[in-house]
């Protein structure tokens, strides 16, 4: 029970509280209200549906993998260091957080296409990228480094460097510094943020249709399989739906339980 | 380990120069914002001068005009801080072999020599402990213990007491006596009776210059420094040894902890304690101190929040509401009690 | 129960959403103000946008008082939101499937009436550096293609002129809607792609087309109704009929659809 008065909160503020509270839920009900239970397993194990289930998974651990390699040296850099210029890197870091995905996908699209930006490159090096699940990769690594780097840099930020100083009088060279020091004390921020990642790489759309297509097996990741049963079969994209939301939900949890310990 | 240091950190008006010789620690004496910690993080490597250079053992750690710079971890001057800043992810022991890792040693070596440390500072049967676990003053040994496991060539204590309950602060200034005897250190702090038990050298900061130094007994006898002059407002009991203490020429015998070596009786020294670590009781006290003097009160002075009672041959700081609580004035009798432990005796 | 808990949760909502602003009543208080000022929803299937603008444009002249809105996008979504109540008064669509649904909810008005055709046409790069030059050269493995994927008309139209030709076209990707086939091959990303004859003529010179004879077998029928639950059923029944009369008629074959 909400005690208002406790909190000093006037009692009026749980009304438009509570609306907002089942804005957002009631959507959710409201989807799993539409739900063929008794067609439901059938549907989300078709082989169209499993192919799509299995790319999302590969290719968002894939996206998170290389959110961490990249997303952390920018972390570090952007936490431990000052330069000139610094707030614009950070706030184009950001970028991808607001911008419409469908952009990032056209963004790509003259990047990494053929007749891209680094097309002839790629070329060059005998590699195919549009239409391939590295286009998908590079699509949900766009959208989702970010997450891991904000999350990450306030980490850094808050842990401070006096460990790392103390570290460094004893002796220890600045990698095992990082190795020893810097990357345990930051792990559960670390671990928040490749699921924050992981889980924006598991919802891209916008971007992975535009820049990498849609073809099954190859392509075609859930969000995307969902939006073309929708044409043909609502209780499939109903279905599939419900999935991404177990999904999503299971990543807050996991997201929550690890803030919780480092707390 | 002989350090040579001249530094100017304009940001902070600090314009210092400084020696420690080998095997010797300096007490580095002050106020608040005088620039002691500056010149530690100089020494350490942390903070950059914008002019000076340090010599450490005849090595270069900076040289300002030659562009010389040496960065922290090769430096070998261990930090030690208010904070014991123990790694949480570490135990006790590991935060202890983490000096020797960083220098190469493998694990199990690293680790003998991390529990050789802990039994130094008697903290051996803390090894399994997360830092979490530790209470402050077990934290701040395991951390005397992993900064002198790196084997610096220069140890730099930053105010290591300061953040310690005042009850084991006297064992604490004990563990500190024992591992700095023959090292090259620098101490900051506050606290007079850690320049006295534990530097040989005293050199005071005033507004980020040295105003004074010198050995610790010439700086103590005759203060020429406002800073100095606060010192002098300890109270020293000069007189003979006599058993486990001092007695002075008015007859008081003060009981306290002797300085390193055994001292026959007879021999002159010199009892210091500060008054706040002075009790004052309208009624003889019972129990624990062994330090009881009967005296009456010629003079109380307001010092900030604190009163300082003075009587003939000691003088006592207590708050304000004590004095109300103890209706205390100029003749009114009363007993004066310090631990032992909070009194070093040091030959004069 | 169910119903209790959705009624006050809607109750709640509304009240919420209503707060912030607009809502369908103010617009229809604007439109009753004189008989002069009606407007007519039309929702049209994606591929008709370019020619349903310039009808719309001729109707709005030809019947002063008139505003005619589109709303364009995929046959099925359109019938979707028709079915959850969207304010529509004409639904014209890109195939009979979608028609059909909207028929057998008694979302229609009278009968359907069918008002172009379409056909398929290869869509290639301006330079076409594949060199396709016939439905054959889609089966080439290093032709780089894109389709409609099955699930949507154009992609089902594909699926038929591909069968009728007895060909194994592999694409590289299966798109959502047409727009998105002709945006690979605009973007150069693709070697070739199948969509409307309508498509690449709308395109003008930023694709070249390549036509097909196979298509004549696979062709897609544009039906157009008024809708049970418009509000100026006799506009949009003058919509439908000015659509598939000779105005619309000429409008629609400049833009490349074929007669019903």
């Amino acid at each position: 029970m909400v005690s208002a008065r406790a909190s000093g909160l006037p009692r009026w503020v749980l009304v438009p509280a509570a609306a907002g509270a089942l804005f957002i839920v009631l959507p959710l009900v409201a989807l799993a209200s539409r739900v063929q239970w008794g067609s439901f397993w059938s549907l989300i194990t078709s082989d169209s549906s499993r192919e799509a289930l299995l790319l999302s998974l590969r290719t968002s651990a894939a996206a998170t993998v290389l959110c961490v390699l990249l997303g952390v040296p920018m972390a570090l850099v952007l936490a431990r260091t000052s330069f000139r210029g610094q707030g614009l890197l950070r706030s184009l870091v950001l970028l991808p957080l607001v911008l419409p995905p469908v952009v990032g996908g056209i963004a790509l699209l003259y990047t990494f296409g053929r007749k891209g930006l680094l097309g002839e490159t790629i070329d060059v090096l005998g590699l195919q990228i549009a239409f391939s699940t590295t286009a998908v990769v590079i699509a949900q690594t766009f959208v989702s480094l970010p997450f891991l780097v904000v999350s990450l840099e306030g980490t850094l930020r808050t842990a401070g460097q006096r460990y790392e100083t103390v570290a460094a009088t004893l002796g220890a060279r600045p990698t095992t510094v990082l190795r020893r020091v810097t990357l345990p004390l930051v792990l559960p921020g670390l671990a928040a943020g490749a699921v924050l990642s992981f889980a924006r790489a598991l919802g891209e759309f916008g971007a992975t249709i535009t820049f990498a297509g849609s073809l099954e097996g190859v392509t075609r990741t859930l969000p995307l399989e969902i939006y073309l049963q929708r044409e043909s079969n609502p209780d499939a994209a109903v279905a599939l739906s419900l999935v991404l939301v177990v999904v999503a939900v299971l990543v807050i949890g996991l997201v929550r339980g690890t803030r919780g310990v480092s707390a | 380990m002989t350090l040579r240091l001249t530094a100017t950190v304009a940001e902070r008006d600090v314009d210092v120069s400084l020696d420690v010789e080998d095997g010797r620690t300096v007490a580095l004496l002050g106020p608040n914002g005088s620039g002691k910690s500056t010149v530690l993080s100089v020494v350490a490597g942390i903070l950059r001068p914008d002019a000076g250079r340090a010599t450490l053992a005849g090595t270069t750690l900076f040289d300002v005009a030659a562009g010389t710079w040496v960065p922290p971890h090769e430096r070998g001057t261990g930090l030690l801080a208010q904070d014991p800043l123990l790694f949480p992810h570490l135990d006790a022991l590991d935060n202890v072999a983490f000096g020797p890792r960083s220098a190469g040693a493998r694990r199990g070596a690293a680790r003998e020599t991390a529990r050789t440390w802990l039994g130094r500072v008697d903290a051996a049967e803390l090894a399994g402990r997360r830092p979490s676990e530790l209470s402050g003053g077990q934290a701040q040994r395991v951390a005397i213990a992993r900064a002198l496991a790196a084997d610096p060539r220069l140890l730099l204590l930053d105010e290591p007491m300061a953040a310690l309950d005042i009850t084991v602060v006297p064992a604490m200034r004990q563990v500190l006596r024992t591992v700095l005897r023959g090292r090259s250190a620098v101490i900051v702090t506050h606290d007079v009776l850690d320049a006295l038990l534990l530097a040989d050298h005293v050199v005071v900061m005033e507004a980020g210059r040295v105003v004074e130094q010198g050995p610790t007994k010439d700086v103590l006898a005759r203060p020429r420094s406002t800073f100095g002059a606060g010192i002098a407002g300890l109270n020293l009991a000069r007189g003979t040894t006599d058993g486990g203490g001092v007695r002075t020429a008015g007859g008081l015998l003060v009981a306290g902890i002797h300085d390193d070596e055994t001292v026959p009786d007879g021999v002159a020294a010199v009892a210091v304690f500060s008054p706040g670590a002075v009790g004052v009781h309208r009624e003889r006290p019972g129990g624990s101190p062994r330090n009881v003097f009967a005296a009456t009160v010629r003079e109380l002075e307001p010092r900030g929040s604190q009163v300082r009672i003075r009587t003939d041959e000691v003088a006592a700081d207590v708050t304000a509401p004590v004095v109300a609580e103890l209706d205390l004035a100029p003749g009114t009798e009363v007993f004066l009690a310090v631990k032992a432990s909070e009194v070093a005796i040091y030959r004069a | 129960m169910k119903r209790l808990i959705g009624t006050a949760a809607a109750a709640l909502l509304l009240t919420s959403v209503a707060a912030c602003g607009s809502s369908d009543d103010a617009a229809a208080g604007s439109s009753s103000d004189g008989p002069r000022e009606t407007t007519l929803t039309v929702y049209a299937a994606a591929s008709l946008k370019s020619s349903f603008t310039e009808i719309g444009a001729a109707f709005e002249k030809a019947n002063p008082g008139v505003s005619v809105t589109f709303s364009f996008a995929g046959s099925a979504d359109l019938v979707a939101q028709i079915q959850q109540g969207a304010p529509a008064d004409v639904f014209a669509s890109a195939d009979t499937a979608n028609m059909d649904k909207a028929t057998a909810d008694d979302l229609v008005e009278g009968t359907p009436a069918d008002f172009a055709t379409n056909t398929l046409e290869i869509a290639t790069p301006p330079d076409n550096p594949a060199d396709v030059d016939s439905l054959d050269d889609l089966a080439d493995p290093d032709v780089t293609v894109v389709v409609c994927a099955a699930e949507v008309p154009c992609g089902a139209a594909a699926a038929g002129v591909e069968k009728a030709a007895g060909l194994d076209i592999r694409p590289v990707s299966e798109e959502q809607s047409v727009t998105d086939v002709l945006g690979k091959v605009i973007s150069g990303e693709a070697d070739a792609g199948l969509v409307y004859v309508t498509d690449v003529r709308g395109a003008g010179d930023k694709v070249a087309g390549v036509p097909i004879p196979e298509s004549a077998d696979v062709v897609n029928t544009y039906p157009i109704a008024a809708l049970a639950g418009s509000r100026n059923p006799d506009v949009a029944k003058a919509f439908t009929a000015y659509v598939t009369g000779p105005e619309g008629r000429s409008i629609l074959t400049a833009a490349g659809f074929g007669a019903p």
